[in-house]
């Protein structure tokens, strides 16, 4: 335990700042697989548990496209659409089959996914660290606010997180589309009753998800080195932040993963051993006071 | 209590005659037990080969932890995504009471089982109000912490690197851990042992109220039963049986690794469970031989095992819907009584 250099850190403007950033960054990734978990979840009531191969492979597809290319927004696209495809193949040919299926047969069928996943990666790409290195565009000198150190591509990745977050909660909210997949999400039979195809909206959910763990996974590429089975811990602690927000809630998910970024990155600090107890503590915390989650609705 | 309902109403009447069935194979459960124990005793004396008998040791670990799974899984259907913490916390407290303190193997046995008792109440206590979903994943994520707290924790339980240096194995009441037919006849003792005992708790009325509550928990909860005590004691209950698995285990390799901790172990449990079929009391046992026996032919063939696996969960998973037990256990049932009815 290290009290004195986060009460420093605390004290000092700029190690607030760099804190503040890495935080952020950490937890904006954390946000885009998050939400597609619980939006998963909120549609088609399954708990997506190959969530984190999905980031995995955004990684990997966007090193590919990167190193064949050398342009860092095609590496994004084909990060992002990659794994949409893959979502949309997956939900459609495997999990479509065990939808009301006990929770058993449905973390069976992630299970496997994540073994298979976790191989093929190993298999095409090696099982050895890789590192996709920074674009030549974010090359350049970091930003100094109030003392502290910025790189220029945390900015690029909180604003696209940001963006995502503002598209994504307007679209649910304000369009057609997205009143029809609340709708879905409510009462599938009686969507379905009035003609609107529910096996696409569950294909096109699972994709967007995807497509956003796999968006999270390409935006990482530049910063975390890669590796098989890199997708699980990004799982788990994606898990940690819905349960903190509550499940199916997209506010509560971008709360949660802000508040695991603060406390990852400034827990570091003044916890340097402890800093993943100190998140699964305050689950526990939210769990004791809030079984449903800060912004849950029902009593999980 | 049956007495007073007999006398109110003579419908449960029948209910003594349970009772009387229920005695009668708990002496039959015990003398299968004893049968199985005198099998698996004379082994050695009929097959020489050292590798039999490790699998053999390697069967109880697996089977006393599928099987305290299938407690909460299969009995009470509570699905524990981090079961395998306990199999890791009794490798690793075992180990460590061996090595730190020097006691004999029964006090360093049952001290474990206390810790491990603790450590699940809890757990538990957070755990069990939560349901399915949330249940699997905060189980999982409570496994995730004990093993990165194993990782960190380097000057106790050595990091990544696991207990090294051997488990000492001092000599008890005449039983030498260190000599691999004494082991492995301990071994088989503990998993026979273990398997009664579970057996009696899944046969036991607790063991019925469980089913109830998988069932029906709000039924369950009307009717008088505190839910959350009787889940929190199963709970507690089956983490005791995983900790003697990790024992057997640690004892067996003579140390303790963090993959015993890790995530993949409660992964591996589940798939076991799924493998050999929730609906009977051996099917866990079953699916722990298959689970086994494939991983041993599969690593020798390929190193890319995961997809292998992953393929075999998927089959069983999308393809049979059941595992193999429930699977014999439904063709027997349709046999008997189609030949029931043609008879």
């Amino acid at each position: 335990m290290d009290i004195d250099a986060l009460a420093g850190c605390l004290a000092s403007p700029a190690c607030l700042v760099t804190q503040t950033t890495s935080g952020l960054i950490i937890g904006m990734l954390l946000f885009l697989v998050a939400v597609g978990l619980t939006l998963i979840f909120g549609v088609l009531k399954v708990v997506n548990f190959s969530h984190g191969a999905f980031y995995m492979f955004g990684a990997y597809f966007a090193m590919t496209a990167y190193q064949f290319s050398d342009s860092f927004a095609l590496a994004m696209l084909c990060g992002a659409a990659g794994t949409a495809i893959l979502g949309l193949i997956f939900e459609r040919v495997f999990m479509s089959r065990v939808y009301g299926a006990d929770v058993l047969m449905q973390l069976l069928v992630c299970y496997a996914f994540v073994l298979i996943f976790d191989d093929v990666v190993r298999m095409i790409w090696g099982p050895e660290f890789k590192s996709m290195g920074m674009p030549s565009a974010f090359q350049v000198p970091p930003l100094f606010i109030a003392g502290g150190v910025v790189p220029p591509y945390y900015l690029l990745l909180i604003g696209v997180a940001l963006v995502a977050a503002m598209v994504l909660g307007l679209g649910l909210a304000r369009t057609r589309i997205g009143k029809v997949i609340r709708a879905a999400a409510h009462n599938p039979g009686m969507v379905s009753a009035l003609g609107i195809n529910t096996g696409l909206i569950y294909g096109g959910v699972f994709a967007l998800g995807g497509m956003l763990a796999g968006l999270a996974g390409a935006l990482a590429a530049p910063v975390r080195s890669l590796t098989p089975g890199m997708g699980f811990s990004v799982l788990i602690e994606s898990f940690i932040v819905t349960v903190i927000g509550g499940m199916g809630s997209i506010l509560g998910a971008l709360v949660g993963a802000l508040l695991i970024g603060l406390i990852r990155s400034f827990g570091s600090l003044g916890f340097p051993l402890f800093t993943e107890g100190l998140m699964y503590l305050f689950m526990v915390i939210v769990l004791v006071s809030r079984p449903s989650g800060l912004f849950g609705k029902e009593v999980a | 209590m049956t007495e007073l309902q007999a006398e109110r109403t003579p419908e449960t009447l029948s209910a003594p005659r349970i009772e009387t069935r229920s005695f009668r194979s708990r002496y039959l459960d015990v003398l299968i037990a004893l049968v199985a124990f005198a099998v698996l005793a004379a082994l050695p004396l009929f097959f020489g080969s050292k590798a039999l008998l490790d699998f053999v040791i390697r069967c109880s670990a697996f089977g006393l932890f599928a099987t305290s799974l299938n407690l909460l899984v299969g009995y009470t259907g509570m699905i524990s995504f981090g079961h395998g913490m306990f199999f890791g916390l009794g490798a690793y407290g075992f180990g460590l009471l061996m090595q730190r303190t020097g006691v004999p193997i029964p006090v360093a046995f049952v001290a474990t089982l206390l810790i491990t008792a603790v450590v699940a109440a809890i757990i538990g206590a957070i755990c069990v109000r939560l349901k399915e979903i949330y249940f699997a994943f905060v189980t999982l994520a409570f496994q995730m912490l004990i093993h990165s707290t194993i990782l960190t924790w380097t000057s106790l339980t050595g990091g990544d690197q696991g207990l090294r240096g051997g488990i000492p194995r001092p000599a008890f009441l005449g039983i030498d851990l260190a000599n691999h037919v004494h082991l492995y006849i301990t071994s088989c003792a503990l998993l026979v042992l273990g398997l009664l005992l579970m057996r009696q708790i899944a046969q036991s009325p607790f063991g019925y109220t469980l089913r109830m509550i998988r069932d029906n928990a709000r039924r369950a909860s009307f009717i008088g039963i505190d839910v959350w005590r009787a889940k929190l004691t199963v709970f507690v209950l089956a983490a005791l049986f995983a900790s003697t698995g990790g024992m057997v285990m640690a004892m067996f390799v003579s140390g303790a690794y963090p993959e015993f901790a890790y995530w993949t172990i409660s992964g591996e449990g589940i798939f076991i469970n799924m493998l050999g079929g929730v609906t009977t009391f051996l099917g866990p046992m079953v699916g722990t031989v298959l689970l086994l026996n494939l991983n041993d032919t599969v690593t020798r063939f390929t190193e890319y095992h995961g997809i292998v696996l992953g393929v075999v969960i998927l089959f069983f998973a999308i393809g049979l819907r059941k595992g193999l037990m429930d699977y014999v256990l439904e063709w027997y049932t349709q046999r008997r009584d189609g030949s029931g009815e043609r008879g």
